[in-house]
């Protein structure tokens, strides 16, 4: 070795050294950070809901709830509501509404409908062409508040399309036979879904909306001049 | 006629199958993607055959299945001369690549022609995960870890028992990291919240880190064999770009999570560490040119008088990748990855465009130039020249996918503008943008754009297929 004395810039150790520690130093902040969120997404139970709980993921029994998507003063964005909300977009935990004819799913029940729709969720491939939570497929909208949206309400197009009395049935009716009730020239194809699959999935995406997701997607169905313009 | 074969050794000549299949893949991606691009333009076509899920299903499977080929190549391609020595276990390493061309085969069948199934575990298990990029059911992810272990465990013997140097080190390391990740994609979960969270692990942490180092890797090797670098200078870069990479693509990680029902704390690390992952591109764009000009004018002066790099088309695809890199995942990923823009942008076709040109400009321009490089050493070619089909697989890839890229930032724009910054981002929103002229007119140029790479992959395939082998070529 040369006695030559050489400065620590261009000393590959060093370097090397300190990519070592700035990698370890970032990994064990994301390690501690995913303890952290863990903790804040698992996924609730009826137990929050009873205690007036915000859950980040709620209990899979807000399917017998009416839920909203309102501007929580607090937080200054808008925020998933459960049985109802108050003046500052804070959730009440009282109002129900009736899913598929029933309001009183228990634990149980609920937790194994979503995961149903879960599974189906994936068996089917729904994220290439749709996106949930924005990520996924951008040849169809997005499903992250898919629940809440106007068309499937009391005024939009689809259960006077599907014949149907409520959103869950008008959309479990579009989601087995999607064929029947083209809504754009790019229609869904038939993805042989079953009742009983199109009623996960129903309860899967009603779960869904209820997750807060930091007000993505902004301003979601507050344009009533836009909700049923110009669909083919 | 019998091809001359010089390769020294067989670790190289398994790094040409693995090339070989990687092309092939390309193809295919680039076939499937046309597909998608028609059914944008036409959506009758195909439907209910091959319906635009599967289409873009395989599109973007293909895709990082080339790429992991090609960087099994371009490992088992640079590790016998990195380490002085034949790979260890290379019997087996042949084995494991039968083995995972035969899974990738079955999987590939089973998405084209069974596609999806019912809401049941053994689906996941059999047909497909459905979890974008994560589609290969859970048997395939078993053997793909098998063979990824096979693979790891290869080229740790091999590092072990020969010469260490920078570049086999960061690949070593990086190459635990990058196969250990794939087991955080491997569990079901009926929380789709959970389920997104792991998911990015596996994604950002592949394409915006482990990744990225090996590309900085690939390129250290080809600058030390292309151009003549030093090796001192360019392990000392690469060691500056490993730290700049992972620190800031590690908890980059976080702009992921300003919308999946993580916490807000996202937002605020997301936005800061994500801001910094160009820097580091920007250091290995000037990196490659540094480099290269420095050594040519150090021989120059040292009156050498034939100064050129010894392979013109894999420097070239280099220098596409040092500035791809930057542009289309430094420029194109700063565009929407601060929170109060990705609120609009996030899920739309800002977010592809974004994707096509930073997994062109990052990855496939510089796994192409490693694929000259073994075409270099297959041939024993002391100096390889550029072809007219080499330049105009350089000029029609690249203005294809800037092209394309373009186009599929001005519908993102649209589509940002008006299904959601205008209409609220409900289902009836996401028609009316969709039905803008500004976004069909940009599906008609995306289209086109994907037939001009398509043409342009024609001459690479030629390319590869004819350099070699004309003395014309050579010299």
């Amino acid at each position: 070795m040369s006695k030559r004395k050489v400065s620590v810039w261009t000393d590959n150790r060093f370097w090397q050294r300190s990519a070592a520690w700035v990698t370890g130093v970032a990994a064990v902040l994301l390690i501690w950070l995913t303890f952290d969120t863990m903790g804040q997404i698992r996924m609730g139970n009826q137990k929050d809901i009873n205690a007036h709980i915000d859950k980040r993921v709620p209990s899979p029994t807000v399917i017998n709830y009416k839920i909203g998507y309102k501007m929580n003063a607090k937080r200054g964005l808008e925020v998933p509501t459960i049985g109802g909300s108050d003046a500052n977009g804070n959730s009440l935990f009282t109002i129900k509404q009736k899913f598929f004819g029933r309001d009183n799913y228990t634990q149980k029940e609920a937790d194994a409908l979503v995961n149903l729709g879960k599974l189906a969720e994936q068996s089917k491939n729904c994220m290439d062409c749709h996106t949930l939570l924005g990520n996924g497929g951008y040849y169809a909208p997005d499903l992250t508040k898919a629940w809440l949206d106007p068309a499937w309400g009391k005024n939009g197009p689809m259960q006077a399309i599907t014949g149907t009395h409520s959103r869950a049935e008008a959309m479990a009716a579009f989601l087995q036979h999607p064929g029947r009730y083209p809504m754009h020239a790019r229609r869904m194809p038939n993805l042989h879904i079953t009742a009983r699959e199109a009623k996960g999935l129903v309860a899967f995406l009603k779960q869904m909306a209820t997750i807060d997701t930091n007000g993505f997607p902004r301003g979601f169905g507050k344009i009533k001049e836009a909700n049923y313009a110009e669909t083919k | 006629m019998q091809r001359q074969n010089s390769f020294k050794y067989e670790s190289q000549k398994l790094a040409s199958w693995y090339f070989t299949v990687a092309v092939i893949l390309f193809g295919a991606q680039l076939l499937l993607g046309l597909v998608a691009a028609v059914q944008f333009i036409y959506p009758s076509f195909l439907y209910d055959v091959l319906d635009f899920s599967i289409a873009r299903m395989i599109h973007i499977n293909a895709l990082v299945v080339w790429m992991v080929y090609a960087i099994i190549g371009s490992v088992y391609y640079l590790l016998p001369e990195e380490t002085g020595i034949e790979t260890v276990g290379i019997g087996i390493a042949k084995i494991l690549f039968w083995v995972l061309t035969i899974a990738v085969a079955i999987v590939v069948l089973v998405f084209l022609f069974i596609q999806i199934g019912p809401a049941k575990t053994s689906t996941i298990w059999f047909i497909t995960e459905g979890r974008e990029y994560l589609e290969a059911p859970r048997w395939a992810d078993i053997g793909i870890v098998v063979v990824v272990v096979g693979f790891v465990i290869n080229t740790f013997l091999t590092a072990i028992k020969g010469r260490r140097t920078g570049v086999i080190t960061v690949i070593l390391a990086d190459l635990i990291a990058l196969a250990g990740l794939y087991l955080a994609g491997m569990f079901y979960t009926d929380n789709i919240a959970m389920d997104q969270y792991w998911w990015w692990w596996v994604i950002h942490l592949w394409v915006e880190a482990t990744w990225e180092v090996l590309v900085g890797a690939f390129a250290a090797y080809a600058l030390i064999k292309i151009v003549g670098a030093k090796r001192q200078i360019v392990e000392m870069w690469l060691w500056i770009e490993v730290a700049m990479l992972f620190g800031s693509g590690i908890l980059g990680l976080g702009h992921h999570y300003f919308w999946i029902g993580t916490p807000e704390y996202w937002w605020e690390i997301g936005a800061l560490f994500s801001s910094l992952e160009p820097v580091p591109l920007i250091g290995m764009f000037v990196h490659v040119l540094y480099d290269w000009g420095k050594d040519k004018g150090e021989r120059m002066g040292e009156g050498e008088k034939d100064v050129t790099s010894n392979n013109t088309p894999a420097l070239v695809w280099l220098v596409i990748n040092g500035f791809g890199n930057f542009l289309g995942a430094g420029v194109w990923g700063f565009f929407h990855t601060l929170p109060q823009v990705n609120i609009y942008t996030h899920g739309t076709q800002f977010t592809a465009a974004h994707g096509h040109l930073a997994f062109f400009g990052a990855y496939a321009t510089i796994l192409i130039a490693m694929f000259y490089m073994a075409i270099q050493g297959k041939n024993g070619i002391k100096k390889l020249r550029a072809t007219f089909a080499s330049k105009m697989a350089i000029f029609l890839l690249s203005f294809g996918m800037l092209g394309m890229t373009v186009a599929l930032t001005i519908a993102g724009y649209e589509q940002v503008m008006i299904e959601r910054a205008q209409l609220g981002g409900t289902w009836s929103a996401y028609f009316v943008a969709q039905n803008e002229v500004w976004m069909a007119q940009a599906m008609d140029w995306r289209f086109f754009m994907g037939i001009v790479m398509t043409i342009g992959f024609i001459y690479l395939v030629k390319d590869l297929w004819t350099i070699g082998r004309n003395p014309q070529n050579v010299y």
